[in-house]
């Protein structure tokens, strides 16, 4: 497994080191995985949930949610009742 | 006895007969907690004051009236913590809402004591992967809890609460349970709400209780189960009553021992245990025959696709933006997130947040993710057609009993214990791990029941309590 290229999809920032160890380990999770690749699946259908029900459908109406503070308490960093992040479009 | 050694249906009939007040109850078990859980490592917070608040109040004409119950610490409650174990939540993070099962027990009268240590986000069987806390197993000084539940487990079985709910994925609860000699059930997928449940993999995920004896999980059960409309997956559909028919027998069911989870590498305790207590049932007038699920050896190969697929989806949130840690000097917004993480995750859920970016990415996709689902096809398929001849299943929960601290070398050396649960998960079944009586370290009897029939499997498991 290209570990670099994964981490940079997975949003994770590693160090060398945990790219050299997540290597060896996860190539050995890939290697026993690999005995799937020995059974004919051929005409089977997949299961996404262990017991299908049809997606139940709701209403498209307002309900309850959360008051804002009780969200914004979390934030790890906010201003004017909003979250805030470092800037996110580039300068013209 | 003391109150920390009484179950709940006993602490019940003391308390509706005025015999003890539920802050008698929390003080006890207070008492014994700041005691020894610095030992045991069970909780990672309990809040006495709020405890003691809540008992002050309790109204005991509810079905859980006055009674403390333990809480794995990835199921939200209003106001207080919910770290999954992780450096990630344990900052500052405090719930802003109570879980579907929280409002439950809330509503069943039930006090909430304390928040359980547990594995990084559920992620691993020994409790060895929290970023907060090192738990050990009461019952086994020295050797794991099992996990992910392991603070749940070890609560319980060192009488810290007599009760305590879990998450199971795929053994988080049952594996924990035999580990430490008490009860635990994971409740057929759909019978619980998971709303508020942090995520891990949503389509395997349940929460269920553990205790320390068959009747008291049927008494939980019934209170925790049933259709929430905040969670679409959780079926509308009745719950039956699990404690009238509890010690109906057993006689006349038949139970089907699958060869495969009776395979060479079982520990010759635990197969001897196990074996000892199939002839108890026969014994109480149950047939036993030999069944066969073929795909069995395939499905730790499916879950670790289809798990830390899921996961690595559920996980994407955990970005730095709204919630949890955030790096201190990230350059840009990309950095935030990347950084935030890097910091905030321990290394096995690193590990499977790759795993499952990589099943699912492009070019990998077919050959991993989508193959694992039709390989859930045939594992499911084998129950179905199991359970055409036998009423429940018995097997080992694990391979061996607790192995020592610190003593796993490489991570697929755990997932491959996790053998003889994660099918359960993967077919979305109701099943028990009720502890056997065995010299030295505790071992427990995995029972495996049909889609939403957990009033056969209780009784089943009663029958195995009860031992004669």
């Amino acid at each position: 497994m290209d570990v670099r290229r994964i981490a940079t999809l997975s949003r994770l920032e590693l160090s060398d080191a945990e790219v050299d160890a997540f290597t060896g380990q996860l190539d050995a999770i890939l290697g026993h995985i690999e005995q799937l690749s020995a059974l004919d699946v051929t005409g089977i259908e997949p299961t996404a949930y262990p017991m299908p029900i049809a997606a139940p459908m709701r209403d498209d109406t307002p309900w309850q949610s959360l008051p804002q503070q009780a969200l914004l308490q979390n934030a790890p960093d906010q201003a004017q009742q909003q979250v805030r992040v470092p800037k996110v479009v580039a300068d013209a | 006895m003391s109150l920390s050694h009484t179950s709940i249906t006993a602490l019940r009939s003391l308390l509706s007969k005025g015999e003890v007040s539920p802050v008698q109850i929390v003080d006890d078990l207070l008492a014994q907690t700041s005691q020894r859980d610095g030992e045991i490592g069970a909780f990672l917070s309990l809040d006495a004051e709020r405890i003691r608040a809540a008992a002050a109040q309790a109204d005991l004409s509810l079905p859980l009236g006055g009674i403390p119950i333990a809480i794995k610490d990835n199921i939200n409650a209003l106001d207080e913590p919910c770290t999954c174990g992780s450096k990630f939540l344990a900052e500052n993070y405090r719930s802003p809402y109570d879980a579907g099962v929280i409002k439950k027990l809330r509503a069943g009268g039930a006090i909430l004591f304390g928040r359980t240590n547990m594995d990084e986000f559920a992620m691993g069987s020994a409790t060895e992967n929290s970023a907060l806390r090192v738990t050990q197993n009461p019952s086994a000084p020295g050797h794991i809890p099992g996990g992910s539940s392991g603070g749940s487990a070890a609560a319980v079985a060192a009488h810290f609460a007599p009760a305590a709910l879990g998450s199971d994925t795929g053994g988080s609860i049952r594996q924990p349970a035999s580990h430490c000699g008490i009860v635990g059930l994971k409740p057929s997928y759909g019978r619980v709400s998971r709303y508020g449940l942090v995520a891990f993999a949503s389509s395997l995920d349940q929460i269920g209780p553990m205790t320390r004896t068959v009747e008291d999980a049927a008494l939980l059960l019934q209170v925790m189960a049933g259709h929430d409309p905040l969670d679409s997956t959780s079926l509308p559909v009745a719950v039956d009553d699990y404690l009238g028919g509890l010690r109906d027998g057993v006689k006349g069911l038949r139970i089907g021992m699958p060869k495969e989870y009776f395979a060479e590498g079982l520990d010759p305790a635990v197969r001897e245990a196990t074996m000892a207590a199939v002839a108890k049932l026969e014994a109480q007038g149950a047939s036993v025959v030999e069944i066969s699920l073929p795909h069995t050896e395939y499905a730790v190969a499916t879950y670790y696709i289809i798990a830390p697929a899921e996961a690595s989806s559920n996980l994407s949130r955990f970005d730095g933006v709204r919630y949890g840690h955030r790096a201190s000097q990230p350059a840009d917004i990309l950095s935030l997130y990347q950084q935030s993480r890097e910091e905030g995750f321990g290394p096995e859920v690193k590990r499977r947040i790759l795993l499952g970016t990589y099943v699912l990415s492009s070019g990998y996709y077919d050959a991993y993710y989508n193959k694992a689902q039709k390989v859930r096809t045939l594992i499911r398929r084998d129950f179905t057609e199991a359970f055409e001849r036998v009423d429940v299943i018995v097997s080992p929960v694990a391979p061996s009993p607790a192995r020592k601290m610190g003593e796993c070398s490489n991570p697929l050396e755990d997932y491959l214990a996790d053998v003889c649960t994660i099918p359960v998960n993967l077919a979305g079944l109701p099943a028990i791990s009720v502890p056997l009586p065995v010299q030295g370290l505790p071992i427990g009897l995995q029972i495996i029941a049909p889609h939403l029939q957990e009033a056969l499997l209780l009784r089943v498991a009663q029958a195995v309590e009860s031992g004669e």
